[in-house]
């Protein structure tokens, strides 16, 4: 059983029989008053979303939910096809629920597919990855300043902001989690 | 391979600016209150046990708690005899983590002998309008919104903002409790989108350690700033009855039994103290949300280097 304290972004949880993803969350607490806990959820069957916001009072039911590590093959029209290596058994998820991930997605990345009551609903990916620039602008020389950043396409299409010093063919460590570019990696 | 680590050098380095200014906010502060005639004190982050209040977690430290404010030590020094006093420091409280809140933050108290919360309001105002001044930002610009600081701010009761912006009145929000909900979905997103607002004489229910207003008790001489939505200050006339604030720590304290909080204890000095606390008034303004004001930051974590998750 989780409370309130517990709920956080990419949380799942089981209401009214079925499972839920917070999409998005927020802890919210005028100063001298209430914890309020605003999440948007997101049905992991039917894609509906909707608000709710919950106190510290409340608990919710854990879902039954069952990861399993499986490769990702190719996309065919809307559907991605990822293998279980041990089975070659083979599932396919949707571009909705594959979602933010794609970002972060080459041919044959290991990733976490999620199964509800064993039928294939979603993806989670490693913490971190790592991806070449694929477009850059080239690093006008003296720029320096600590903190300056562009903008960079890596090989998933992806646009992310990093240090001017980074340039095309490099390859860059990114945490899935925030989107974000934390460093260049060698070799 | 990935490793598992990061030293998040860049997110580091690109907040120098933010840095930068936080550093200076925090210096204009202090130049405000000793060109004023305060003393700046300091008092003990651990402490027996945090003003027993329902809804405000405290970390624990041993078999004490870290502050949650200096508010208890700042007032023995009141009734002591130190009249202008102001302290920054660190609080923490539990369990606190979103785009506005960290679980170890930074605030400033000042209290004033001598003053009521309409004083205080006016200083708060005269407070941030110089450091704007001096940080030569006194114009800003927060959700789309271009919000001018220096004085005069907007006032209103928290009666008419209710009337003004919500569904419910203030009572009826009281008797459903939903006065938070309410205040969170309705009012604070339309409070300081022009300028500062000033919102005062909270439900007594509301009122903490502050003194309930003579003319109508229902209220208490209570107010809170916004600034683009964002709560940065609350502050009141204190309370310097201690059979009324004694009275009120017991509730808070069954009301914590009852949900199984954390046990606090009864702050005798503190108690004791009020025989000789003179009228006062007093606030506590989080430093962390003003530096976003001024910064424009839209989450608390652009204005502090260091994050709970990347220590």
């Amino acid at each position: 059983m989780y409370t309130a304290s517990d709920l956080r972004k990419g949380l799942r949880l089981k209401i009214d029989g079925e499972p839920y993803v917070i999409m998005e969350f927020n802890f919210v607490k005028p100063g001298k008053g209430q914890a309020l806990y605003r999440t948007k959820l997101k049905n992991m069957i039917n894609g509906n979303q909707f608000e709710r916001t919950f106190r510290s009072v409340d608990t919710f039911e854990q879902a039954d939910l069952r990861e399993k590590k499986m490769q990702y093959l190719y996309k065919e029209g809307d559907k991605f096809c990822f293998m279980d290596n041990e089975t070659y058994e083979q599932v396919y998820l949707t571009e909705d629920q594959v979602d933010d991930a794609v970002n972060f997605m080459t041919d044959n990345i290991e990733v976490e597919i999620l199964l509800f009551e064993d039928k294939p609903i979603g993806i989670s990916l490693p913490n971190f990855v790592e991806l070449f620039v694929t477009e850059a602008e080239p690093w006008a020389k003296g720029d320096t300043a600590a903190g300056s950043t562009k903008p960079v396409k890596v090989q998933t299409g992806y646009t992310v902001q990093v240090p001017t010093f980074v340039t095309e063919g490099e390859k860059i460590r990114i945490d899935t989690r925030t989107g974000e570019y934390l460093t260049r990696v060698k070799g | 391979m990935p490793d598992s680590f990061s030293d998040y050098s860049f997110s580091l380095a690109r907040k120098a600016r933010a840095l930068e200014t936080r550093a200076k906010l925090i210096q204009s502060i202090r130049n405000f209150f000793i060109h004023n005639g305060f003393l700046e004190v300091e008092t003990p982050l651990r402490l027996p046990s945090p003003a027993p209040e329902e809804h405000i977690e405290a970390i624990r430290s041993e078999d004490w708690f870290l502050q949650t404010s200096p508010e208890l030590c700042m007032k023995r020094l009141l009734a002591a005899g130190y009249r202008r006093i102001f302290q920054i420091s660190p609080c923490f409280r539990a369990a606190e983590r979103g785009d506005r809140h960290l679980p170890e933050f930074t605030m400033l108290e000042w209290y004033v002998a001598g003053f009521d919360y309409q004083k205080l309001m006016g200083q708060c105002e005269a407070l941030v309008g110089s450091v704007a001044q001096s940080l030569g930002v006194t114009k800003i610009s927060r959700l789309n919104n271009s919000i001018d600081l220096s004085p005069p701010w907007e006032r209103i009761t928290v009666e008419d903002a209710f009337t003004l912006y919500a569904p419910v009145s203030v009572e009826d929000a009281m008797a459903r409790d939903t006065f938070e909900e309410i205040l969170v979905d309705y009012i604070e997103p339309q409070l300081g989108m022009n300028r500062p607002t000033l919102m005062y004489d909270y439900p007594a229910k509301l009122a903490a350690l502050a003194k309930l207003k003579d003319q109508n008790p229902s209220v208490c001489e209570r107010f809170e700033l916004y600034i683009g939505g964002l709560e940065i200050a609350n502050g009141f006339s204190e309370l310097t009855d201690e059979t009324e604030q004694r009275r009120r720590f017991e509730y808070a304290l069954k009301k914590r039994a009852e949900k199984n909080l954390s046990r606090y204890i009864m702050p005798e000095p503190f108690l004791l103290s009020l025989e000789t606390l003179p009228p006062a008034a007093g606030i506590a303004l989080g430093i962390d949300r003003l530096a976003m004001v001024i910064t424009g930051a839209e989450k608390i974590d652009e204005v502090v280097a260091f994050t709970p998750e990347i220590l």
